[in-house]
């Protein structure tokens, strides 16, 4: 045995001798080294913390917590020890009890820096089998992450009593991580922690695994192979999220580019003030948890229900009174409607402008909205989600409208032939203005839902409005399956480049390949036949 | 261009605007320079660089006006040719700087120095020479728009199409020249320029002399755009904005017409950008936004599409409307205006503001001169038609 220990052992010894008299006879093991912090001997302190976090006492993570935030303090007359709360209360650290003020005598316990390290582990230790699920899980991962040979015990300790499974499987994972590292652990044991890290197959067990230094020749190559199964199975999942940020992005524009699609298609009208039509619609939301807010804060998480019917309402009003207002004075001059519609656009951004200022506007998420859950190794956020969900239910519905409705039928009959259609008694210039407010209408649905994920500003319209026409024209017009394809084209394609070539450049990459597709099929993926694309 | 050709393409309207043109371009720099500061004649050279810029927009809306009013090609990207040739002249600029810039190196323009780059891109070089860059102000621009246009116009997009893909071409033009290893300074653009052929810049006989410089460009743009719509070429043009596939049907190659007119006109827009830069003083990424150039087609259509005077008048009236708003109480209200501008032009004066005027003076000519001389005057007009609608 070392010399040094025993002094230490000795000076221990002595220690106890001298509190055994100091204190009274009932006190336990607990309470003696809850007194030796009074001892303002670095020593001293540290027995105490092994003491203490190894007791099992409900009061162990407080005191040593305390000691670590130097809210521990010990009154070296008394030799009596008080945890004052971050809230000014103080307790007796050795029975719990409040007590009504700590004496002026009473100092705060100091620490050195290798002290800090053991508060630090102990503290680690103590979370370990803390009685919530939450707090023990993210203790195994930091413990993961450090993988610090102190924390072995702990982890085993835990690892023993732990019946929580993902809580046991993060543990099993600590402990193999913290064996990698450890030098004199057996190479079976490091076989075993390879193995296991191999199984968690992420980023982290791969840096692991990479950074982990010498190992004996076997443990050398299962490592190797280990690595390689990991790269693969990254390559695969980062594939998957990118195919799932695509069908985010795909699922914005086609939000975004749908309603352009009807009044493009049916009445070749360019709408230029479609964007604004997102944007009114995302202030709707914003007035509707403004109310909310105010008068009935209960009914929060039913806001965006709330502004669903709301905006198609206020959007496909708006839209109706351009058409019957602007547009249909100018019906076969494509070319003007669209520098009337920019005009429009500009005076729209400006009025909102004004009503509501130039900033971003809060729009909240409700709490069904918010968060997000793990699929394997992506990550999957609960508003993108619902958005894929809401995008496609919005498409559904609008295909069955079209099939299945009499209006439906009238827009069909009218994008096909026109002149016919009136012939046949159709009033095309009704069809003409509800196909406007429902075009407008779908972009107010839109804006509530984009109010989720980006900024309410008078210039949210204008961010969508070239994504959504690339969309019309790329899918072809009078098609809403040639949206759709579009606009998941375009999504998917635009985060596969983005990892290779960087956001602006993938960005810019789409934007010529359209062009260059146009030249071979200037009237898009899915073009109607027939006369009609003439006229 | 033969003098016979010229005097054939001068109507009344045209005579008098370049009559104005010419006047402007000689009276206004010499009342700034001769003239003693403060005196009621005098032009300020604040108001001189003004009204540069204004002649500038001028050139721009005639190239628009030549395409849109004459072919049916409504471009929405024209402020990204105009761009290009204010970057062309903006890039001799600042090598023009040389060891005055911050960083004081010869060669590396300021930014470059500033991102640790080693040496010039290559695609830098030869802009330390004036011909050079004189040159690539037309090329740049006239190249991008013969490879555009081959694109477009042979696989038959037209229209709202064309328009559009227009647009995404001065809009993924912008994303690129936003960004820092573009190597055309990102977002800060070109800037703080010293000498132009070893002017100073911000001197005021160089200011006037650029000033006189852009009317001189404005007329002569004009000549080429009236020359061009005059002519056989001219009527082949109209021919194509008025019914296309009749026009293919008949036997011209209708592509390569609207190709000629379209590298034409960008190429026309890249020397208005070269000519606004050094007046300006500044150049960047902000040019290329999509709205400037929709905003550029409004001039040609408050003006009145078609005419060329039009478009100049347009761009003249509407700039001058935007500095006199946005400079004071009412800048608020200046995009409500630009907005209903837009809106009531295209419903309530298709023709723009000369066009009407046009067909207003027609008509009470009519009234006025007898029958007889009428019908002459109808005579006349076949072989002179009318280029409005």
């Amino acid at each position: 045995m070392p010399a040094h220990l025993s002094a230490r052992l000795c000076s221990l010894a002595l220690s106890l001798f001298l509190i055994a008299f100091a204190l009274p006879a009932f006190a336990g093991p607990f309470e003696d080294a809850v007194a030796k912090f009074a001892n303002d001997d670095f020593s001293d302190t540290e027995e105490a913390i092994g003491v203490i976090a190894s007791s099992g006492s409900k009061l162990a993570f407080p005191i040593i917590n305390a000691l670590q935030d130097g809210r521990l303090m010990a009154d070296p007359d008394s030799k009596k020890v008080y945890v004052t709360g971050t809230d000014g209360k103080s307790i007796d650290a050795a029975t719990g009890e409040a007590v009504a003020s700590v004496p002026d005598s009473a100092s705060a316990v100091r620490l050195n820096n290798r002290l800090r390290r053991s508060v630090d582990a102990a503290l680690g230790s103590l979370t370990l089998q803390s009685p919530d699920v939450g707090a023990r899980l993210q203790a195994a991962q930091s413990v993961f992450k450090s993988h610090e040979e102190t924390a072995l015990e702990a982890v085993d300790a835990a690892l023993a009593k732990e019946a929580n499974r993902s809580v046991k499987a993060a543990l099993g994972e600590a402990r193999a991580a913290i064996l990698l590292f450890k030098s004199d652990a057996t190479e079976v044991e490091k076989l075993e922690a390879v193995a296991i890290l191999k199984a968690r197959g992420d980023q982290d067990a791969l840096a692991l695994l990479t950074g982990m230094g010498d190992q004996p020749a076997s443990v050398t190559k299962a490592a190797a192979s280990a690595i390689g199964s990991i790269q693969n199975s990254l390559a695969v999942w980062s594939m998957v999220q990118n195919a799932w940020y695509g069908l985010s992005l795909g699922s914005v524009l086609l939000l975004a580019a749908i309603g352009l699609a009807i009044t493009f298609g049916v009445m070749g009208v360019i709408n230029m003030a479609h964007g604004e039509m997102v944007m009114i619609g995302a202030y709707t939301t914003f007035v509707v948890q403004e109310v909310i807010r105010t008068r009935y804060p209960g009914l929060f998480d039913y806001s965006l229900l709330i502004a669903v019917p709301l905006a198609f309402l206020v959007a496909g009003a708006i839209g109706v009174l351009i058409e019957r207002s602007i547009i249909r004075f100018l019906y076969g001059r494509p070319l003007e409607t669209l520098l009337a519609t920019w005009g429009l656009s500009l005076v729209l951004q400006q009025a909102v402008r004004t009503m509501f200022g130039p900033t971003n506007r809060e729009v909240g998420n409700p709490s069904w909205m918010s968060g997000a859950f793990e699929l394997g190794q992506i990550t999957i956020t609960y508003n993108r989600l619902w958005i894929l969900l809401f995008t496609l239910a919005v498409f559904a519905i609008l295909l069955a409208m079209l099939r299945y409705t009499a209006l439906g039928l009238e827009m069909r009959a009218v994008t096909q032939n026109r002149r016919m259609a009136a012939s046949m008694g159709i009033a095309t210039s009704r069809v003409d203005a509800l196909t406007f407010g429902l075009g407008s209408g779908i972009a107010g649905i839109a804006g509530v839902a984009l109010s989720q994920i980006d900024n309410v500003s008078p210039n949210l319209g204008q961010s969508y409005i070239i994504d959504s026409f690339m969309v019309v024209v790329f899918g072809g017009v009078g098609n809403l399956w040639g949206t759709l394809v579009g606009a998941f084209t375009l999504g998917i394609a635009n985060k596969f480049l983005e990892p290779v070539a960087g956001a602006v450049l993938g960005k810019i990459a789409i934007l010529v390949l359209i062009i260059l597709f146009i030249q071979k099929r200037p009237r898009g993926l899915f073009a109607l036949k027939g006369r009609a694309v003439e006229a | 261009m033969t003098p016979h050709m010229l005097t054939r393409s001068l109507d009344r309207s045209a005579t008098i605007f370049l009559a104005i043109v010419a006047a402007c371009g000689i009276l206004i720099p010499l009342s700034n320079l001769l003239l003693p500061a403060g005196s009621f004649l005098q032009v300020p050279t604040y108001l001189v660089a003004l009204w540069g810029k204004y002649v500038c927009y001028a050139i721009l809306a005639l190239a628009i006006d030549l395409i849109w009013g004459y072919c049916g090609i409504l471009s929405l990207g024209h402020g990204a040719f105009f761009a290009l040739g204010g970057y062309a002249m903006g890039m001799y600029l600042m090598r023009q700087i040389g060891t005055r810039g911050v960083y004081g190196n010869p060669i590396l323009p300021d930014f470059m120095v500033f991102l640790n780059w080693q040496k010039l891109p290559w695609y830098w070089y030869g802009f330390d020479m004036f011909w050079f860059a004189a040159l690539m102000v037309l090329v740049v621009p006239g190249l991008l728009a013969f490879c555009f246009g081959w694109l477009a116009f042979r696989s038959r997009v037209t229209g709202v199409y064309l328009s559009i893909i227009t647009q995404a071409m001065t809009y993924a033009l912008l994303l690129a020249f936003f960004r820092n290893d573009f190597g055309f300074g990102g977002n800060n653009g070109l800037t703080d320029f010293k000498d132009i052929l070893g002017f100073n810049v911000q001197a005021e006989g160089t200011r006037a002399a650029l000033f006189a410089l852009s009317c001189l460009a404005l007329i002569i743009g004009f000549l080429i755009c009236r020359a061009i719509v005059s002519s056989k070429l001219g009527k082949v043009l109209i021919a194509v904005r008025d019914a296309e596939s009749r026009t293919r049907f008949l036997g011209y190659r209708v592509e390569s017409y609207k190709l000629f007119v379209f590298t034409v006109s960008a190429c026309m827009a890249g020397v208005a950008g070269a000519l606004y830069v050094p007046q300006v003083g500044i150049i960047n990424p902000s040019e290329f936004a999509p709205g400037n150039s929709i905003e550029a087609v409004i001039w040609v259509a408050v003006g009145g599409r078609g005419t060329l005077v039009g478009a100049a008048l347009g761009a003249v009236v509407v700039n001058y409307a935007k500095t006199f708003f946005t400079s004071g109480v009412l800048a608020p209200y200046w995009l409500f205006m630009l907005g209903a501008l837009f809106i009531l032009v295209t419903l309530l004066l298709p023709k723009g503001i000369v066009g009407t005027f046009n067909a207003w003076w027609d008509q009470s000519k009519e009234k006025r001169i007898p029958a007889t001389m009428a019908s002459a005057a109808a005579e006349d007009g076949v072989t002179e038609p009318k280029m409005a609608e």
